[in-house]
């Protein structure tokens, strides 16, 4: 019953991504750096998808173009069959820097999607229960730089999670977090993603964190970026990190990124 | 003594630790032996006044003598009351050791100019003619302030809001800062009082040409400030808002604005340096009131106390004006200050 109810949250809070033959580049000065090569991938609603590479190889890129932010050169990207056309708040990004807005305290910068989108009034009683989620009710009316590094990336997910996101983008949003902070946000976005049911798009270049975290794990090549692996990770959660099939797919990934000499 | 360590820790709270006054040493006893000193040296102002007749004919002698009498006796009574003013009697106890030094100053000008007569006049008025001015002459320097205080509130308010509306045009739109940017670059450096005599012959007033030269000086400054605070806005405030679901006008408003705030701050504040010097040469050359054309009358009939007088009040204006700007910067740009950290 519990999972079945489940589901059904899933198949109604989250959306379905499909990247589709989608070429990227940049001009530097007079020359073109290519960044995406023909990358094409689905994920379908309520998935967890991790997107692994070298640095530098395009993955952040990547979620730019999911964002919005930026239109493709080449190929299309559609959120539930619809095409992508700019930003929009049912896809939000957490970006590896909180990029909090220093005048705003915590619960005014939680506030910003609302805000922008004009339902301040409506989703008063949302900021309180997301800022409650992240654990920073009592931190509602602290400044940016009263928070350490932990505390700030958790205020900007909470400002994602507030808009109720179809499709959460999450670029190395635990990268410069030290290490003990790092494995207890993992577990908990584990649980936030199972309670709200959205679809999941990470880019990481922690082979762990991956296999903690996600049902998939995409494996990219060097710049420009095509799709070197696309492997489930069949595994309930919540994972443990010593599990020997997950060892087994972390030795395999390494050995897909040109590490396998160290392991 | 518990009662003296936390009073001193009081004081560090109310000055912190990097500016302790050498009165703070002595404020913690009952009697601040800084506070009789300065009540000794009001008293001297006092003494070397009615010591011996003056050199010149001043008529406000005797209200000067007293007048500082009664800074003495007030000196004296916060220092016997010490501790007990609390906020009050530290904010004294900070500034005892320059009412010693003013104390002595005044002194010492009164007995070199009104007592012997050593500084050559109209030159060197002693301070009882200066006083004479602020008693006598009241209305027409308090009127001159008025009109300088509604000149410069007004060119100034519409020089920051054109320099704010100009500044976040063209940190904001790349077609605003075409067409902009060449017109700021040949008027902006141009000092706002090589207009004067232009704007003089072009205005229907001088009151109004005033008001224009004063609101060109400082809507330069704030102009460039703003459009470089715009300009240095990270552009990933702009991505996260974006995603959040931000039009043009609620970035502009809600995330540049705010975030060149500290810029625009530094653009307010060369702005009104700029425009006091525009008031002042304004009101010497045209406009027939204001402390500057106080000044320059003051000066055609040699009457030296007067200009004196009023470039006092002149100063302590400019010097109210930057400290309430301050103000409201601090009251403003708080969420800057990274004071706690958990």
């Amino acid at each position: 019953m519990v999972a079945l109810a489940q589901q059904v949250q899933h198949a109604t809070a989250g959306a379905s991504l499909e990247v589709d033959n989608i070429s990227h580049h940049f001009a530097i000065e007079d020359r073109r750096l290519d960044v995406l090569d023909k990358v094409s991938f689905r994920a379908a609603p309520g998935e967890f998808v991790a997107l692994l590479g070298p640095s530098g190889c395009g993955k952040s890129t990547l979620l730019r173009l999911v964002a919005g932010l930026e239109p493709p050169a080449a190929g299309s990207l559609k959120e539930d069959g619809i095409a992508i056309a700019g930003p929009d708040p049912s896809r939000v990004v957490v970006f590896q820097d909180p990029t909090l807005f220093p005048w705003r305290t915590v619960r005014d910068n939680v506030a910003l999607g609302p805000e922008a989108q004009g339902g301040l009034k409506a989703k008063r009683a949302r900021i309180d229960e997301v800022l409650a989620l992240v654990g920073l009710s009592s931190f509602a009316k602290a400044l940016p730089h009263q928070l350490s590094g932990g505390m700030a990336q958790r205020v900007a997910l909470a400002r994602a999670l507030v808009n109720d996101p179809r499709i959460l983008i999450l670029d190395e949003p635990l990268g410069k977090l030290d290490s003990l902070t790092r494995l207890t946000m993992q577990s908990e976005l584990v649980s936030l993603w199972q309670r709200a049911g959205f679809t999941t798009l990470l880019v990481t270049h922690d082979v762990e964190e991956a296999l903690f975290l996600a049902n998939r794990v995409i494996v990219f090549s060097d710049r420009p970026a095509q799709v070197k692996a696309d492997l489930p990770v069949d595994k309930p959660y919540p994972r443990h990190r010593g599990d020997p099939d997950l060892a087994e797919l972390r030795r395999q990934i390494l050995g897909l990124l040109g590490l396998d000499a160290t392991w | 003594m518990p009662t003296s360590s936390a009073s001193r820790a009081a004081t560090f709270d109310e000055t912190g630790p990097t500016e302790t006054s050498p009165a703070q040493a002595v404020s913690r006893l009952p009697v601040s032996g800084w506070g009789i000193a300065a009540s000794a040296s009001w008293l001297g102002v006092t003494a070397v006044s009615l010591a011996r007749d003056d050199v010149g004919d001043w008529s406000r002698t005797a209200t000067f003598a007293y007048g500082a009498a009664v800074v003495a006796l007030a000196a004296f009574v916060v220092s016997l009351a010490g501790a007990r003013l609390g906020q009050a009697g530290t904010w004294f106890a900070h500034r005892t050791p320059w009412l010693i030094v003013l104390g002595l100053g005044l002194a010492l000008w009164e007995l070199v100019t009104a007592k012997l007569g050593w500084l050559p006049l109209p030159f060197f008025p002693p301070p009882q003619a200066l006083l004479e001015v602020y008693l006598d002459d009241f209305g027409k320097l308090g009127a001159s302030v008025l009109a300088s205080v509604k000149l410069q509130i007004s060119g100034y308010a519409i020089g920051a809001v054109i320099g704010f509306l100009t500044g976040v045009s063209i940190g904001w739109s790349r077609s605003a800062g075409y067409w902009v940017h060449p017109v700021l670059r040949f008027i902006g450096p141009l000092p706002a009082t090589a207009w004067l005599p232009v704007a003089f012959f072009l205005f229907p007033s001088s009151w109004s040409a005033s008001i224009f030269l004063i609101a060109l000086a400082t809507a330069f400054p704030v102009t460039v400030l703003t459009w470089s605070g715009v300009a240095s806005v990270p552009s990933s405030y702009y991505d996260v808002a974006r995603t959040l679901g931000a039009t043009p006008w609620f970035l502009i408003r809600k995330v540049a604005v705010p975030a060149a705030m500290p810029h625009m701050f530094v653009g307010l504040f060369m702005g009104l340096g700029a425009s006091f010097a525009v008031l002042v040469v304004a009101e010497m050359m045209g406009v027939k009131a204001g402390l500057g054309w106080y000044l320059q009358w003051a000066q055609g009939w040699a009457a030296y106390a007067n200009m004196y007088a009023a470039l006092i009040v002149m100063s302590l204006l400019c010097s109210g004006a930057i400290t309430l700007l301050f103000k409201v910067r601090d009251r403003l740009l708080s969420w800057q200050k990274g004071v706690v950290k958990w």
